[in-house]
């Protein structure tokens, strides 16, 4: 099904540019034309779909669910809702008010908070047409198990006061706002495809940059160098990985075509696990957002947290593959 | 003349809604007066959940995603 996206990249590579295919160069640029293009277009056509599916789904409709619901079933649902809403993390912060004001307990409302930006649908599928399932279902429930544990530390630990005081006061009068209007397909697919559009117009930086480091890797590392210095073996990879991914910041899309290059390349599952998820997770972009509902300390609690987890979780995978 | 609020935290997509709505209510000649809700709490306490939402003369018309050009004429020539 994916042929046409390697021709085009045979296509670029070898008889338009006339390189030799022998060369790195060459291997680097048709990576770069064959993933890019395929990775729009998958992108697109997969946030259409999951548009589409989402529709149905509303905000008041789960927030109605989740009231007065067991600990353990909210916080599946919680985080299950995390892995579907979509990237802009603007939305996840007025849901996360919202949900607190109508008595949603916070560590319910954490589990979402963590997991929305980490996990994402359309970069499972995307995980597993790259590189497999298995690395899709690692992605997925260690962004929900994460997400899941840390909800319920900060419920523990009762972290409420390092919430911005504002969330807890905030008094909804949203009568009037819950009528549902009924879309016609024709709508719902309209919505869905300008959603995916807009949503190409804000990442497609983060995958050309995504695409075009993993081709510098891809063409210029040597075969199972990661394998030789930062193989399973060396203890330091993973925590090293982490704190490498600290300053890096990509939209999870933009990191698939890096991923499947690193395995490719000998880096096992778990070190690139921790790698991706720490580059998307632990962010100055992700900070500042959250820095508007969430006090500075549990700012350092979260990415303390995330880090010591990613961490586990690379050796934990590390350990098992 | 017709009162719009554009909710959103600040991101590319709220400001492109706002800009979208300016751009077509210039091109069909229709008065508008627009604000832009910056402000957390404001936007929690109208109940708003998803951010972009558009309210216009005090009716929520449209949240959780950039509106299509066909929507805004919509609603400025209703």
């Amino acid at each position: 099904m994916f042929k046409i996206f390697t021709k085009l990249g045979d296509l670029v590579a070898f008889d338009l540019l006339a390189l030799d295919p022998t060369t790195h160069m060459a291997h680097a640029i048709h990576f770069f034309v064959e993933d890019t293009v395929k990775l729009l277009f998958l992108i697109t056509v997969l946030m259409t779909l999951v548009g589409f599916m989402r529709s149905w789904l509303s905000p008041e409709k789960v927030r109605h669910w989740l009231q007065g619901k067991p600990k353990w079933i909210a916080y599946l649902m919680a985080v299950s809702l995390g892995a579907i809403t979509p990237f802009c993390s603007c939305s996840s912060i007025p849901l996360f008010i919202a949900f607190l004001s109508t008595g949603i307990p916070l560590g319910v409302t954490m589990a979402f908070l963590i997991t929305s930006p980490m996990v994402n649908e359309v970069a499972a599928v995307l995980f597993g047409e790259a590189i497999g399932l298995d690395f899709t279902i690692a992605y997925v429930v260690t962004g929900m198990v994460v997400g899941m544990v840390g909800g319920f530390i900060i419920d523990l630990l009762k972290l409420d006061k390092w919430v911005e005081p504002f969330v807890f006061q905030v008094q909804v009068n949203d009568e009037g706002l819950n009528e549902e209007v009924e879309l016609t397909i024709k709508q719902r697919l309209r919505y869905a495809l300008n959603e995916a559009v807009n949503l190409i117009k804000q990442i497609w930086l983060y995958i050309i940059i995504g695409v075009g480091v993993g081709a510098a890797i891809h063409g210029f590392v040597p075969q199972e160098w990661f394998l030789e210095h930062a193989g399973a073996g060396n203890l330091f990879a993973v925590p090293l990985a982490v704190i490498l991914a600290v300053p890096l910041y990509s939209n999870v899309t933009g990191t698939i075509p890096v991923a499947e290059v690193l395995i490719a390349k000998g880096l096992p599952v778990g070190t690139t696990l921790a790698f991706i998820m720490s580059t998307v997770a632990i962010s100055l972009p992700e900070i500042m957002i959250l820095r508007k509902v969430l006090k500075p300390q549990m700012l350092v609690f979260f990415v303390a947290y995330i880090a010591i987890a990613f961490i586990l979780v690379g050796y934990g995978f590390n350990w098992l593959f | 003349m017709k009162r719009v609020e554009v909710f959103g935290m600040g991101c590319a997509n709220c400001t492109a809604t706002e800009e979208m709505i300016k751009d077509r209510a210039a091109e069909l000649g229709v008065e508008i007066e627009i604000t832009h809700i910056y402000d957390l709490a404001k936007i929690a306490a109208r109940g708003i959940m998803s951010t972009p939402a558009v309210i216009i003369d005090g009716t929520l018309v449209h949240k959780g995603s950039v509106p299509t050009n066909s929507d805004i004429t919509e609603w400025l020539q209703g």
